[in-house]
């Protein structure tokens, strides 16, 4: 076929595509793992944590040996890079034979993708193992408050907590309104990372929700001035703390990591992550001293799931599902709830699972240096993707030289 | 790292014959090779630019995205800041070089220099930067050399050494690679001038040695390094991977912000992004006239300094700090790559202890198994680009030399082009091409955008040896009645394998280095170490980084070690087995 023809046969069904939304037909499993067989799932993954890729290694070998799927991770700086990657291709009109298979997502890349309709499904109802998914949890079904709907596959939990180290510091603050007075008392010994990274402006969100006098707000994107309204209190809270940062508030580190390392190396004090098992992984391997602890803020912290979705033209659906699959199992789940590896709470109902599995979960070593359980039933939902790309430009404007 | 940028001689004289078939197409396909990419590149980054770029929507040329780009936070200090750093790293390497030059006379430097300088030219920028990160950090090695009992520091100050504002640490992190780079080159320039001679002449004549070498060397000198001297400054002007690293952050450099915005989540940020690229390719354009007019004014007035004809030069204990800071920089350097090694072996290492509390080598445990495939596409794709930039150099020297001597050709300009256009310019049309091929995340893409980089070095290390040698071999040859082919496989190559091993061990430097083509051309999907050392780097985990970067600048210490000693065993055996053949 020429050219031409192939082109304006792309574009038709392109046009298909938009009037009908990519639906995937409920193909038994067996005929995905019999498609699978062979297939190389490019896995476009956050690597800036060497703990999840090693976990992810570790999955490319489970899978090759149960299902004969070659697991690749493709290294990112920033998830957002995978974004704009399958855009890129759908401008080409690479229509099927796009270069990422699975992304682990959520939140604003998650939003971007689903809302231009580049996202293949919905598949996740069909993984056999999305039987054994916590259907009381919020947040396995709504990612930033936008619906899931089957774009996309839990496979862990995060939520936000502060790290800090005891032998440097007894008291910290327990709410947001504590930190400026608590940065006075211990000037540049606070940060965290600049605002275009999620962790950034999960702070921000944070410190939002507790200085906002009605929360719920958050939940949808709002007018220019109710935006303006309802973030004032926070100029107001970040103006008093900024002087008192690491650095005077001028420079912040990169990343989570970057300011790990930070912590690491004694800048620091105190830092917020996005992992409740970071610092207590840390402590483990002899990377942070065992005076280090993590908390959760008085009236709770943001938290979300995390998930993987497969682009609307990976060539390798099928495996990308293998993979979607196995890490929603409970073999894969209790590997990453292990803090030798990874560490945090599951995704899963432990009471779906059978009590041969349910005790792979209970024989978890448990660490003193993480926060504890009921501590972390404080979740707060996380707002709108819209609030985070607003007020990380908003703070640009206001806080760039 | 960057090679040798060899002087080019006259070539000489050889028999004038009729090149073959093949060989005619060597030089049209290099230049189409190199010609496509550029074109398509510029083009793809200037349309957008001024807003045309159909496939998001762009379809009438406004300009929007410099109003857009002239908007956005920070964009005026971002250029501010470019400037700054770029310029002060160049006029600062410039002097520290021509004062170490002027300082030591002509002598060769001694066994321990080259020892250092060799590791520091061949680690990849991203590697030097993080190690001179960690090293000048508040809570780094050297701070922690002196605290607490020198400095009372219990915990590490909280001053901005690393990613400050003015972007002094991104300063003294280019000038740690760019002086050893163009002090090579100055040697290798100097090489080929009888220094010696003409200062002892000076000397008869009264002439002090720093004035000596500044006014008889260094006007012979200049016009062999003014090229390298542009690529040093086009490069400080737009790096990326250091700028990540040490520069700062809020606003970054020009070429970060435009790398910022091309992978935002929100694909209208590629407009301004283009845009950006595009001020980039004129900043560096711009600086390299400002350079060339400033070249000229000093000139003039150099020669009114030299005419007046003063014996002595003040300038005398200037050279002699130039020399101190060059060695100073060397250490820094060397340091950053020792402090490297130490984190990869380090379990914890608390300020303010000076060597890690506990060891362990679970870092270098954990990535024996993800390391391979890194390590085995870098490989791969630095073989492949230097092995292809080697066979279509070699085609194009032996056209040169078997249809004669040619009129100075102006499209030697064009293999520069990719030395002196920022690589954020041309690559994201770079880009563009490839998806619009399907070629993007290929391994033949990355090589193919390897090659740009690759192919120039190559090419001027081969360039000279190639042109000086003797050709009187070739002639006795073909008097014997070898064919062409025959003179250039039993004659040409073996009396010059090892230039060509060298040149080939240097084409693997550069590839190993590049980071932004392999970004682009990759789509992300082909790693190589250097990917991972800089997304590691920004991820901070000092432990892997330490290997990686260890890898990196191992890997084309090995190739040029196995280069030189490859060729001194086989060279003269083979070249004799050659001749009686």
């Amino acid at each position: 076929m020429s050219r031409p023809w192939l082109l304006a046969l792309g574009a038709l069904v392109l046009a298909l595509g938009l009037l009908v939304p990519v639906r995937a037909r409920a193909e038994p499993w067996q005929q995905v793992l019999r498609q699978a067989r062979g297939q190389t799932v490019y896995f476009d993954a956050w690597a800036g944590d060497q703990r999840v890729n090693t976990f992810i290694a570790w999955v490319a070998r489970q899978v090759a040996a149960c299902c004969d799927v070659t697991l690749r991770q493709v290294p990112l700086e920033d998830t957002s890079a995978a974004v704009t990657q399958v855009i890129a291709e759908k401008a080409a009109g690479d229509d099927s034979d796009g270069t990422v298979d699975l992304i682990w997502i959520n939140g604003p890349n998650f939003y971007a993708l689903k809302r231009r309709g580049l996202l293949y499904g919905p598949f996740a109802g069909q993984l056999p193992n999305a039987a054994l998914l916590d259907a009381r949890d919020r947040s396995n079904r709504f990612d930033f408050t936008v619906p899931v709907d089957g774009y996309e596959s839990p496979w862990r939990k995060a939520q936000l907590v502060f790290v800090y180290d005891s032998a440097y510091v007894k008291h910290v603050p327990h709410g947001i309104r504590g930190f400026p007075a608590w940065a006075r008392r211990h000037p540049g010994r606070f940060t965290f990372p600049q605002v275009q990274n999620f962790l950034g402006v999960a702070f921000l969100e944070q410190a939002l929700y507790a200085l906002t006098p009605d929360p719920s707000v958050l939940q949808h994107p709002v007018s220019q001035a109710l935006f303006a309204q309802v973030t004032a209190p926070l100029w107001k809270w970040f103006d008093q703390l900024r002087p008192y940062l690491w650095r005077g508030g001028r420079e912040f580190p990169v990343s989570g990591p970057a300011e790990r390392q930070l912590l690491e190396d004694g800048e620091i004090d105190l830092m917020p992550s996005f992992s409740p098992t970071e610092a207590a992984a840390d402590v483990a391997a002899g990377r942070l001293p065992r005076t280090v602890r993590s908390y959760v803020l008085r009236r709770g912290t943001i938290g979300n799931t995390s998930f993987v979705a497969i682009p609307y033209n990976s060539p390798h659906k099928a495996g990308a599902m293998v993979v979607a699959n196995f890490l929603l199992s409970p073999a894969a789940q209790a590997r990453a709830g292990n803090i030798r590896y990874l560490g945090g709470p599951t995704v899963l109902d432990l009471k779906r699972l059978s009590a041969a599995e349910r005790a792979h979960f209970a024989a978890l070593p448990h660490s003193p240096w993480m926060p504890s359980d009921p501590a972390l039933r404080r979740v707060l939902p996380e707002p709108h993707p819209w609030w985070a790309s607003r007020l990380a430009a908003a703070w640009e404007r206001r806080y760039t030289p | 790292m960057r090679a040798p940028m060899l002087t080019t001689t006259a070539p000489s004289s050889s028999p004038r014959m009729r090149p073959t078939f093949w060989l005619r197409q060597a030089p049209r396909i290099t230049m189409l090779l190199f010609l496509v990419p550029i074109v398509a590149g510029l083009a793809g980054t200037v349309l957008p630019a001024f807003g045309w770029l159909p496939a998001l929507g762009g379809r009438e040329l406004t300009f929007a995205p410099w109003l857009r780009l002239a908007e956005e936070p920070g964009v005026r200090w971002a250029i501010g800041l470019t400037l700054a750093t770029g310029w002060t790293a160049t006029i600062i390497s410039v002097l520290l070089v021509l004062g170490l030059c002027a300082r030591w006379h002509g002598r060769k430097p001694g066994r321990i220099g080259r020892a250092v300088f060799a590791p520091i030219l061949a680690a990849p920028h991203a590697a030097m930067a993080i190690g001179v990160g960690f090293l000048i950090a508040p809570s780094g090695w050297l701070v922690r050399w002196v605290s607490p009992w020198l400095t009372g520091w219990h915990q590490p100050p909280d001053l901005a050494t690393v990613q400050d504002p003015y972007g002094l640490a991104l300063t003294l992190g280019l000038l740690v690679k760019e002086v050893p780079y163009l002090l090579l080159m100055t040697l290798t320039a100097l090489g080929q001038l009888p220094v010696a001679r003409q200062l002892e002449a000076a000397a008869a004549l009264g002439y002090g040695r720093t004035a000596a070498w500044l006014k008889i060397i260094l006007p012979q000198l200049y016009p062999q390094i003014r090229l390298p001297i542009y690529a040093v400054l086009a490069y400080a002007l737009s790096v990326v991977d250091m700028a990540l690293i040490l520069g700062p952050s809020n606003p970054p450099t020009l070429s970060v912000l435009a790398l910022r915005w091309f992978t935002a989540p929100d694909v209208r940020m590629y407009f301004p992004a283009a845009a950006a690229a595009l001020l980039q390719l004129v900043i560096v354009l711009g600086s390299i006239a400002v350079w060339r007019t400033a070249e000229k004014i000093i000139a003039r007035l150099g020669r009114r300094w030299i005419a007046r004809g003063r014996r002595r030069s003040r300038l005398e204990p200037l050279a002699g700090l130039a020399a101190v800071l060059v060695s100073g920089l060397g250490l820094l350097g060397a340091g950053s790559l020792l402090v490297l090694a130490v984190w990869s072996f380090t379990a914890r290492w608390r300020f303010p202890h000076i060597l890690p509390s506990h060891w362990s080598a679970f870092a270098w445990r954990e990535q024996v198994g993800t390391i391979l495939w890194p390590l085995k596409t870098t490989l791969g794709v630095a073989v492949a680009a230097s092995a292809l930039a080697v066979v279509l150099v070699l085609g194009c020297l032996e056209y040169e030399q078997q249809r004669g001597p040619a009129p100075k050709s102006r499209s030697l300009w064009l293999l520069y082009v990719p030395l002196l256009v920022p690589q954020i310019a041309f690559l994201f049309g770079v880009q563009v091409l490839l998806t619009v091929s399907h070629l993007d995340g290929s391994l033949l893409a990355v090589v193919w955008s390897h090659l740009l980089f690759v192919l120039p070095y190559v090419f001027l290390s081969l360039a000279d040896p190639w042109r000086s040698l003797d050709s009187r071999y070739a002639r006795t040859a073909l008097c014997l009645g070898a064919s062409p082919g025959r003179v250039f496989l039993r004659i040409k190559l073996p009396l010059l394998l090892r230039s060509v091993l060298v040149a080939a061990a240097v084409g693997l430097a550069v590839s190993i280095d590049q980071y932004l083509p392999t970004l682009f051309a990759g789509a992300g999907r082909v790693v190589t170490l250097t990917t991972e050392a800089v997304t590691l780097a920004s991820g901070g985990g000092r432990r892997v980084t330490g290997i990686f970067a260890l890898l990196q600048a191992l890997v084309p210490l090995i190739a040029y070690g196995s280069a030189l000693g490859v060729s001194g065993r086989a060279g003269r055996r083979r070249v004799l087995a050659g001749v009686s053949a």
